[in-house]
């Protein structure tokens, strides 16, 4: 599979969580583990160019695709608008939620370039939160797309 | 406890036939899996008791939707992001639309597809009252041949349907006529978003003629169609009392069956003053 644009071999068992394969085998430890269940969102990653809840995700069904994880939404050291977002408006506190959180609104983003607050709200459903209380988090959403900064 | 990984096997055949063979050559040895929104969480609970499945995710056959004169057709591995994407369900199959918008969060619904919402045969899943008041029919297919089933007859008992071991759910056709009813869906859960179903309720009635499709999930052993409440309306009689008897909840984690009902006969009440 490709991982953030680097082809990369991994010899696993077919069941194996990608969310394992990233974090274990790739060192990648910026996709998290929240609940394993695909209910909060925390271990979310692309694939092949949709957002994916990677602890739902066999490896063998990763076979050949295309993977983004948090590492590769920053381009070098220029963080992303939505990153500078969570940073400029508080948007992280604990950090757990936080990557899901972007692929999530990065994903948003792509589709709906210019949300309103109940597209924020239905593109981050399936990330909990448990410090801010969301309202930051749709606050940085909104501002990363009013600096028209989904390629930034 | 999690699984051992490694005691689990997948395999991905190349094509529909290779997929069919290995279902026949030994019946119920492998089992198809799909987008894993499911089976990936009793994985992860230790709880995934069969050990051996086909990925079927990419093949491409089991994919695609088909809009012709009478019927809509999708494919058994369509996602919920797929329906939501597709014009025709937001205008004749609103229900669908409904469901699928309610089902997890954009993770889940890039994943999660129809198929297997209706194989994995959960009561309490949010497509199948919707399914079954549009009265789809299910295509079955195997080594042996295809077959279409009225949905409706294919659940049978708590998890069990009348797939055989040998087949899987190709397509799913939904007949193109109740576009002009009105039209219900609402799912009752601990949340909007993200939280499985106390009770859901679809309905479809045809203000001309007084003829109604209902039904309801989480509140008897499968997705129930409620003909005898479908009657009672057409009949003009009361249907809340008939809803009542007709269905059969429990009391379990997420609600009482006193509440299952009383918030079934308030939903089918809500649609029915509305309309």
């Amino acid at each position: 599979m490709t991982v953030n644009g680097t082809v990369q071999t991994v010899e696993t068992w077919p069941m194996m969580r990608l969310l394992d394969v990233l974090r274990e085998d790739l060192r990648l430890t910026g996709t998290k583990e929240g609940c394993g269940e695909g209910e909060c969102g925390a271990c979310s990653v692309m694939m092949n160019g949709k957002l994916v809840n990677s602890c739902l995700v066999p490896a063998l069904q990763a076979e050949g695709a295309e993977i983004t994880t948090i590492e590769g939404i920053a381009g070098g050291e220029r963080l992303h608008a939505v990153q500078q977002a969570f940073l400029d408006c508080g948007g992280a506190q604990c950090g757990i939620c936080t990557p899901g959180m972007v692929m999530a609104a990065v994903s948003l983003l792509q589709r709906i370039p210019a949300p309103t607050e109940e597209d924020v709200r239905n593109g981050l459903a399936g990330n909990l939160c448990r410090c801010t209380g969301y309202l930051r988090i749709f606050e940085s959403v909104l501002r990363a797309c009013r600096r028209g900064g989904i390629h930034a | 406890m999690r699984s051992f990984i490694p005691s689990y096997e997948m395999r991905t055949p190349k094509s529909l036939a290779e997929a069919l063979e290995l279902l026949a050559a030994n019946p119920g040895a492998w089992r198809p899996f799909a987008g894993g929104t499911d089976l990936m969480v009793l994985l992860e609970a230790g709880k995934l008791d069969h050990r051996r499945f086909l990925n079927i995710w990419n093949l491409p056959v089991l994919r695609g939707i088909t809009v012709v004169a009478d019927f809509v057709t999708l494919g058994a591995l369509t996602t919920y992001t797929e329906v939501l994407a597709q014009e025709v369900f937001e205008r004749e199959f609103p229900l669908l639309t409904a469901a699928a918008r309610i089902t997890g969060g954009i993770a889940t619904q890039n994943r999660g597809t129809i198929g297997g919402n209706v194989v994995n045969a959960s009561p309490a899943a949010d497509t199948p009252p919707a399914l079954l008041v549009y009265e789809a029919e299910l295509e079955l297919i195997s080594q042996r041949g295809s077959r279409w089933l009225p949905y409706h007859e294919f659940h049978v008992g708590y998890r069990q349907t009348r797939l055989q071991p040998d087949e899987l759910l190709a397509r799913i056709r939904l007949r193109r006529r109740t576009s002009r009813w009105s039209q219900y869906y609402r799912k009752v859960g601990t949340r909007r978003a993200q939280a499985i179903s106390k009770v859901c309720l679809a309905a479809l009635l045809d203000r001309k003629t007084g003829e109604a499709r209902v039904a309801v999930g989480s509140v008897a052993p499968v997705p129930l169609r409620c003909f005898r409440t479908e009657r009672a309306i057409l009949d003009r009689s009361d249907p809340l009392p008939v809803l009542a008897q007709e269905m059969a909840p429990i009391d379990d984690m997420r609600s009482t069956a006193a509440y299952r009902t009383r918030v079934a006969q308030n939903l089918l009440r809500d649609f029915l003053d509305g309309r």
